[in-house]
C-alpha cells in the first residue's frame, strides 16, 4: 500500500478538556493504594485494594472510550484531540506544557493499555490472592498504567519521556516485587540499568533533533569538530543583532496557515514543521550532515538506541528474559503488551523523520530482523515456559521493528496490537498453568494439562495459532503485511549505500523466523498440554521460579522438608492440596477467554486489501497519524498471494515439526538430536553466552572502575584531604609556637624587662642614707660640671 | 704669702671635701655626724672669709653664728637619733639601718 | 654587686672623671696659659706662718676625722679641726665667732659627740651584707668636688677690698637684736624644738625597751 504523495496541511486541533482524566484515575488508584493500601488491606480486606485499582482502570477505559467516540466522529484528517493543562517549563527556546494529545495512533495505544491493562488487573486478583503485599502490587500496577498513558498520550517529548522513564521505574518495581530474593532484585536492577543505556541514546538523539531545527552544524577548519550556528539557512531575521538570541517565535505562512518554526519538543509542531513542504524545514533537515553522516540518520539511529533498550532489541535485550522473575501478570502487561512496545510507538510517532533517512530505516529493520531470529533460536531450547514466551516477545518485537523499519508503520503498529492480545493471552495462560502446577514453570514437568485445564489449554492454543501466523487469527495478518512490505521495500540504504537487496534479505530471514516462531510456540504447547502429567511435588528447580513471596525460603529447603513446605503452601483458590493440577478460578479463565477472543477479533482490523479491495480498517484509521512518505516497489497480486502462501507454509512446517517432535512427549528425536548436537544445543540453551559476555565486557570493567575509584578516593583523595588537615594542624602548630615563643615571648619579655629593670633600679633603694647622699652629691656635682662645661 | 681669700677658700674646700668623704664612707654614725660638722665648719669659713674680704659688714659673721647654733642643735638631735638607732639595731653601723631597702 | 658589674661601673666612672677633667683643663688651659699671675714669691711673715699652721691644723684634723680608724681619734681630729677653724676666724677678724666656736662647738658639740662615742663604743665589726659603694667612689667624688672647689677658689678673680676690722661683739649684738631679730627668735625656737625633740627621741627609746 503506497502513500499517495499528499499535500499535507497543518494538524487541525480539537480541544478535549477531559483527556487528563485518563491518566488521572489510575494515578488516584496508585496514590490511594500506596499511601493507605496497607491499612485498607488490613481493615477492609484485599477486595478493596483490587476494587480501587480495577475501578480506576475501568473509569480510565470509559473515558478512553469517550475520547475514541469523539475522535471517531471527527472527519478523517482532523482527528486530533488536545488537552493542555499548564506550561511546565520555558527556558529560552525550550518550552513545553503538561499536555495530552490523542491522535489515531495514540488512541489505539490508549485503548490497548486501558483494556488489556484492566483485564490483567482482574487476572491479578486470582493470581496474587495469597500475596501479603497485595496493596503494593496494585499500587505499582496502577502506577505503571499512569506512566504508560503519559508515554503514549504525551503531547511532547518531555511528557513522553517522563512516561518513558516512569514505565522503566514501574517495571523495576514490579520485576523486583519479591525483592527479598536477591536474584529477583538483581533482575530488576538489570532491567533498569540496561534501559538507562538506551535512554542515553534517546536523549542524545532528541538533543540533536531539537537543535537541528534551529541551526546548522558547520564543520570547522580541522574537519573533525563542528560548530553550531543557530538559525541560519532558513528564514532567520537578518536584522537581529545577536544570532544567538531568538527574535521571538518564528513562523512560516504556508497556504494561509501560520506554522511555528524553530526548535520544539511538541510532536504536533514538529510534524507540522517537517512534513509541510512549504516551511523548508524538511529540506533543511534532509541536507544537513554532521561529521559526514546525514543528520537524520544520526537522529534516527540514536533514538532507536532508546527503543533498543526499552523494547529489548539486540544487544540490549538481556533484561527481558530476566524480567520473568516478576509475577506473571507483570510479565503479561509490561513485558508483552505495553512497555516493550513503547519503542515501536516512538518510531511510529516519528515516522516522518525515519522516512527521511533510508540508512536509519535500514538500520532499524536489520536490527529488528536479527533480533527476531536470534531470540527465536534461543527460544527453541528453553524449558521454562515463561522464558520461552520472553524470547518470543523479543522476537516479535523484532518483527515490529522490521515493520516500522521498512516503512510499513501501520503494519508495525498493527503487529503491536495483535501481539498485545495474543502475547497477553499466552502469558496469562502460562500463569494459569504455573498456578495449577503449584508454581512449576519447567515444561518438562508439565504435560497432559489439556484435560485438566481445558479453558487454559484452549486459550493457549488460540494464541499459539495467532502467533504462528495462521489465517483467521490476527498474527497472520500483521506478520504477513510486515513481511510483504519488507520484500517490496527497495529504497533502504545500508549505511549510505543504496541496498535494494536489503528488503528481500530481511524478508527471507523474517520468513525463517516465522517458521521458528511457529515451531517453538507449538513445542511449548505440546510439551505443556499434551501427553501425561509429569509433575510431582511441584517445586521449580530453576532460579527464576515464581513462588509466593512468603515461601521463597522454604523452596530452597524443600528437598529436606517437603512436607513442611507443602503445608506452608496456601492456595485459597485451589481447594484441596492435590498434586494434580486443576483449572483456575473464573477471574482467571474469564480473562483468558476474553483475550483469546480479542486475539481472533483483532484480525478484523487488518484484513488485507488483497482480500477485500479496501484498505484495512486499521491502516485507514492510522493514516493521518503516520504522514511519512515511503515508496514501495509494485508487484502484482499473484506475487502477493504467493507470499501469503509462503508465510502460511512456513508456519505449517514449523507446526508439523513441533507436532512430530513434541506431541504427547513420545518422540525420542528431540532427545537424540540434542545429544547429537550437544555443543550447539548448549550454546543456544545458554543464550549464546551473551550475559556472560556482558558480565566480562561491561560489568567487570565497571566494578573494576568502581573499585579503582574507591581505592583512589581512599588513598589519594583522602590522602589529599588528610594532608590538608595535617597542613592545617601543622600551620596551627607553627602559629602555636609563634604565639608561645614570639608573641608571648615579646609580652613576657616586656614584663621581664620591666621586672629586671625594676630589680636593677631597686638596688638604688639601699635604705642607707649614705648612698642617697652620695647620689645627691654626685647629681649636684654633675649639674654644676655640666653647666660649667656647656656654658 | 699673704693669705688671700683664695687661701681661705681653699682651706674651706679641703675641709668640705674631707667632711664629705667622711659622710660618704664611714660606717660609724657618730663619725658621719662629725663629718657633717666638718662641712658646716667649712661653710662657715667660707662665709666669714667672704665677709672679711668681699662684702664687709657683719652679715657673714652673723650668718656663721647662726650656722654654729644650728649645727649644735642638729648635733644634739642627731646624736639623740644615733642613740635611738643604737637601741634599735644594737649597733651604730649605718649599714645596719637599711629597713627602707628594696 | 657582682665583680663584673663593679668593674664596669668603675671603668665608666673613671672614664667620666677623666673626661671631665680633660674638658675642664681644656677649658682652662687658655686661662692658665694667659697666666694668672700668682704671687709665688713674696715675704713670708709670721702671720703667714701662723695662718698656715692654723690651716694645717684644721685640715689635718679634718683628715684625721676622715681617715682614722679609731672613732676616738676621729673625735680628737675633730677637736683639732675646730680649733684650727677657730684660729682662722681670728685671722678673719671674727673674734666673737672664734670664741663662740670654741665654746659651742668644742665645749658643746664635741663633748656631746664624745658622750655618744663612749655610749656606743660597741660598734663591732659586724659584717653587714649591704655593701655600699665603697670608699673609693666616695674618694673620687670628694676629689672631684675638691678639685672643682679649688678651681673656683683659685681661678675666679675675686675682687677683694680692704675691710675695716675691729671688735665684732657689740656690733653682732646690735645686729642680732635689730636687723636679724627674726632669725634670732627663730633660732631660739629651733633650739627649743631641738631640746624637746632630743629628749623625746632619746627618752622614747629608753622607755620602749
Amino acid at each position: 500500500m503506497e502513500h499517495a504523495i499528499q499535500q499535507l496541511g497543518p494538524t487541525v486541533v480539537h480541544q478535549a478538556g477531559y483527556l487528563w482524566l485518563i491518566p488521572f484515575f489510575p494515578a488516584i488508584g496508585a496514590l490511594v493504594n500506596s499511601l493507605f493500601g496497607i491499612r485498607i488491606q488490613r481493615t477492609l480486606g484485599k477486595r478493596w485494594n483490587h476494587g480501587i485499582a480495577i475501578g480506576m482502570m475501568a473509569l480510565s477505559f470509559l473515558v478512553a472510550l469517550r475520547a475514541f467516540g469523539q475522535l471517531y466522529a471527527l472527519p478523517g484528517g482532523e482527528r486530533f484531540l488536545q488537552n493542555s493543562l499548564w506550561n511546565m517549563l520555558t527556558a529560552g527556546q525550550l518550552t513545553f506544557d503538561l499536555a495530552f494529545a490523542l491522535d489515531p495512533l495514540s488512541m489505539m495505544m490508549v485503548l490497548i493499555i486501558t483494556f488489556i491493562g484492566a483485564l490483567i488487573h482482574v487476572f491479578s486478583v486470582g493470581y496474587m490472592a495469597d500475596e501479603p503485599s497485595y496493596w503494593r502490587f496494585f499500587a505499582y500496577m496502577n502506577l505503571f498504567i499512569v506512566a504508560m498513558l503519559l508515554l503514549v498520550m504525551g503531547d511532547n517529548f518531555a511528557v513522553m519521556f517522563f512516561g518513558w522513564e516512569g514505565v522503566g521505574l514501574a517495571s523495576y518495581l514490579l520485576i523486583s516485587f519479591w525483592y527479598t530474593d536477591i536474584e529477583k532484585a538483581k533482575a530488576g536492577m538489570k532491567a533498569f540499568v540496561v534501559n538507562r543505556f538506551g535512554d542515553f541514546g534517546f536523549i542524545l538523539g532528541l538533543f540533536l533533533l531539537f537543535w537541528s531545527l534551529g541551526g546548522i552544524w558547520e564543520p570547522r577548519a580541522d574537519a573533525r569538530s563542528v560548530t553550531y550556528v543557530p538559525e541560519i539557512g532558513y528564514k532567520a531575521d537578518p536584522a537581529a543583532q545577536n544570532p544567538f538570541e531568538s527574535t521571538g517565535p518564528r513562523s512560516a505562512i504556508v497556504e494561509g496557515h501560520t506554522i511555528k518554526l524553530g526548535p520544539t519538543l511538541n510532536f504536533r509542531e514538529l510534524r507540522d514543521q517537517v512534513v509541510i513542504e512549504g516551511t523548508g524545514v524538511g529540506e533543511h533537515l534532509r541536507h544537513q550532515k554532521l561529521w559526514g553522516i546525514a543528520l537524520m540518520t544520526l537522529v534516527g539511529i540514536l533514538m532507536f538506541v532508546g527503543a533498543m533498550g526499552k523494547s529489548a532489541q539486540l544487544p540490549l535485550y538481556v533484561w527481558l528474559p530476566d524480567a520473568m522473575a516478576g509475577p506473571t501478570p507483570v510479565s503479561a502487561l509490561i513485558h508483552a503488551a505495553t512497555m516493550v512496545t513503547a519503542g515501536v510507538y516512538m518510531v511510529a510517532r516519528l515516522s516522518y523523520l525515519y522516512a527521511m533517512s533510508p540508512t536509519a530505516m535500514g538500520w532499524v529493520a536489520i536490527v529488528g530482523v536479527l533480533t527476531a531470529i536470534f531470540a527465536a533460536t534461543i527460544g527453541f531450547f528453553q524449558y521454562d515456559i515463561k522464558k520461552v514466551l520472553a524470547y518470543s516477545t523479543v522476537s516479535q518485537l523484532g518483527f515490529m521493528f522490521v515493520g516500522v523499519g521498512v516503512g510499513a508503520y501501520w503494519a508495525g503498529s498493527y503487529h503491536l496490537l495483535t501481539h498485545a492480545f495474543f502475547k497477553a493471552t499466552l502469558f496469562l495462560a502460562s500463569g494459569s498453568v504455573i498456578l495449577g502446577c503449584h508454581h512449576e514453570q519447567d515444561m518438562r514437568k508439565m504435560g497432559g494439562l489439556k484435560k485438566l485445564m481445558p479453558v487454559t489449554a484452549w486459550a493457549y492454543l488460540v494464541a499459539t495459532w495467532a502467533i504462528a501466523g495462521f489465517p483467521w487469527a490476527s498474527g497472520f495478518y500483521s506478520k504477513d503485511e510486515i513481511l510483504w512490505k519488507a520484500f517490496t521495500q527497495r529504497s533502504m540504504e545500508f549505511f549510505g549505500t543504496p541496498a535494494p537487496w536489503l528488503g528481500p534479505a530481511i524478508f527471507a530471514v523474517g520468513l525463517l523466523t516465522a517458521l521458528g516462531t511457529s515451531f517453538y510456540m507449538f513445542r511449548s504447547y505440546y510439551m505443556t498440554f499434551t501427553g501425561t502429567y509429569q509433575g510431582g511435588e511441584g517445586h521449580a528447580e530453576e532460579h527464576d521460579e515464581d513462588p509466593h513471596s512468603a515461601h521463597a525460603a522454604p523452596h530452597h529447603s524443600a528437598h529436606a522438608a517437603p512436607a513442611a513446605a507443602h503445608v506452608a503452601h496456601g492456595h485459597d483458590d485451589h481447594g484441596a492440596h492435590g498434586h494434580a493440577p486443576h483449572e483456575s478460578p473464573l477471574s482467571i479463565t474469564a480473562v483468558l477467554v476474553t483475550l483469546a477472543t480479542g486475539a481472533v477479533l483483532a484480525s478484523l482490523l487488518g484484513i488485507p486489501k488483497l482480500w477485500t479491495g479496501h484498505d484495512p480498517i486499521l491502516e485507514h484509521w492510522l493514516a493521518p497519524a503516520l504522514p511519512a512518505e515511503v515508496t514501495f516497489a509494485h508487484f502484482g497480486h499473484a506475487t502477493e498471494w504467493l507470499f501469503q502462501g509462503m508465510g502460511v507454509a512456513a508456519a505449517a512446517i514449523g507446526w508439523y515439526l513441533a507436532m512430530r517432535l513434541f506431541k504427547d512427549g513420545k518422540s525420542r528425536v528431540p532427545h537424540d538430536l540434542k545429544h547429537r548436537f550437544f555443543g550447539l544445543w548448549t550454546v543456544a540453551y545458554n543464550k549464546y553466552y551473551v550475559d556472560e559476555a556482558y558480565h566480562a565486557l561491561v560489568i567487570r570493567p565497571a566494578l573494576f572502575l568502581a573499585a579503582f575509584l574507591s581505592w583512589f578516593d581512599q588513598h589519594i583523595i583522602d590522602w589529599v584531604v588528610n594532608f590538608v588537615g595535617w597542613l592545617g594542624r601543622f600551620i596551627a602548630a607553627i602559629d602555636d609556637a609563634i604565639d608561645k615563643y614570639v608573641v608571648d615571648g615579646a609580652v613576657n619579655g616586656v614584663g621581664g624587662l620591666t621586672r629586671e629593670g625594676g630589680r636593677l633600679l631597686r638596688r638604688i633603694e639601699t635604705g642607707r642614707i649614705q648612698t642617697y647622699l652620695y647620689g645627691a652629691a654626685l647629681g649636684s656635682l654633675l649639674v654644676v660640671l655640666l653647666n660649667f662645661l656647656f656654658r | 704669702m699673704v693669705p688671700t681669700l683664695s687661701h681661705f677658700l681653699a682651706v674651706a674646700a679641703l675641709l668640705f671635701a674631707a667632711g664629705l668623704f667622711t659622710v660618704l664612707t664611714r660606717r660609724n654614725a657618730v663619725a658621719i655626724l662629725m663629718g657633717v660638722e666638718l662641712m658646716l665648719n667649712a661653710a662657715n669659713v667660707n662665709l666669714v672669709a667672704f665677709n672679711r674680704f668681699v662684702v664687709g659688714g657683719l652679715a657673714g659673721q652673723t650668718f656663721a653664728l647662726f650656722v654654729v647654733v644650728l649645727a649644735a642643735a642638729e648635733a644634739a638631735v642627731g646624736l639623740a637619733i644615733v642613740l635611738s638607732i643604737f637601741h634599735t639595731f644594737k649597733t651604730i653601723d649605718v649599714r645596719a639601718a637599711d629597713l627602707m631597702r628594696e | 654587686m657582682r665583680p663584673v658589674n663593679k668593674l664596669i661601673a668603675w671603668t665608666l666612672g673613671s672614664a667620666a672623671v677623666v673626661a671631665a677633667v680633660a674638658l675642664l683643663s681644656a677649658r682652662l688651659s687658655p686661662a692658665l696659659a694667659a697666666g694668672s699671675s700668682r704671687q709665688l714669691a713674696g715675704p713670708f711673715t709670721l702671720a703667714d706662718g701662723v695662718f698656715y699652721f692654723l690651716a694645717a691644723l684644721a685640715v689635718g684634723g679634718a683628715g684625721g676625722v676622715a681617715f682614722s680608724r679609731n672613732i676616738l681619734y676621729s673625735a680628737l681630729g675633730l677637736l683639732a679641726s675646730l680649733l684650727g677653724v677657730s684660729g682662722l676666724y681670728v685671722f678673719l677678724s671674727a673674734d666673737f665667732l672664734a670664741v663662740a666656736q670654741v665654746m659651742i662647738y668644742i665645749g658643746g658639740v664635741l663633748v656631746l659627740v664624745l658622750f655618744a662615742v663612749m655610749l656606743t663604743n660597741r660598734i663591732g665589726e659586724v659584717s653587714i651584707s649591704n655593701a655600699s659603694l665603697g670608699w673609693a667612689s666616695g674618694a673620687i667624688l670628694s676629689a672631684v668636688l675638691l678639685a672643682l672647689l679649688l678651681l673656683v677658689a683659685f681661678e675666679v678673680p675675686w675682687v677683694s677690698r680692704a675691710v675695716a676690722s675691729g671688735p665684732t661683739t657689740a656690733p653682732l649684738g646690735h645686729g642680732l637684736l635689730q636687723q636679724w631679730l627674726l632669725p634670732f627668735e627663730l633660732a631660739s625656737l629651733i633650739l627649743l624644738a631641738t631640746l624637746i625633740g632630743a629628749i623625746v627621741i632619746a627618752r622614747k627609746e629608753i622607755r620602749a625597751e
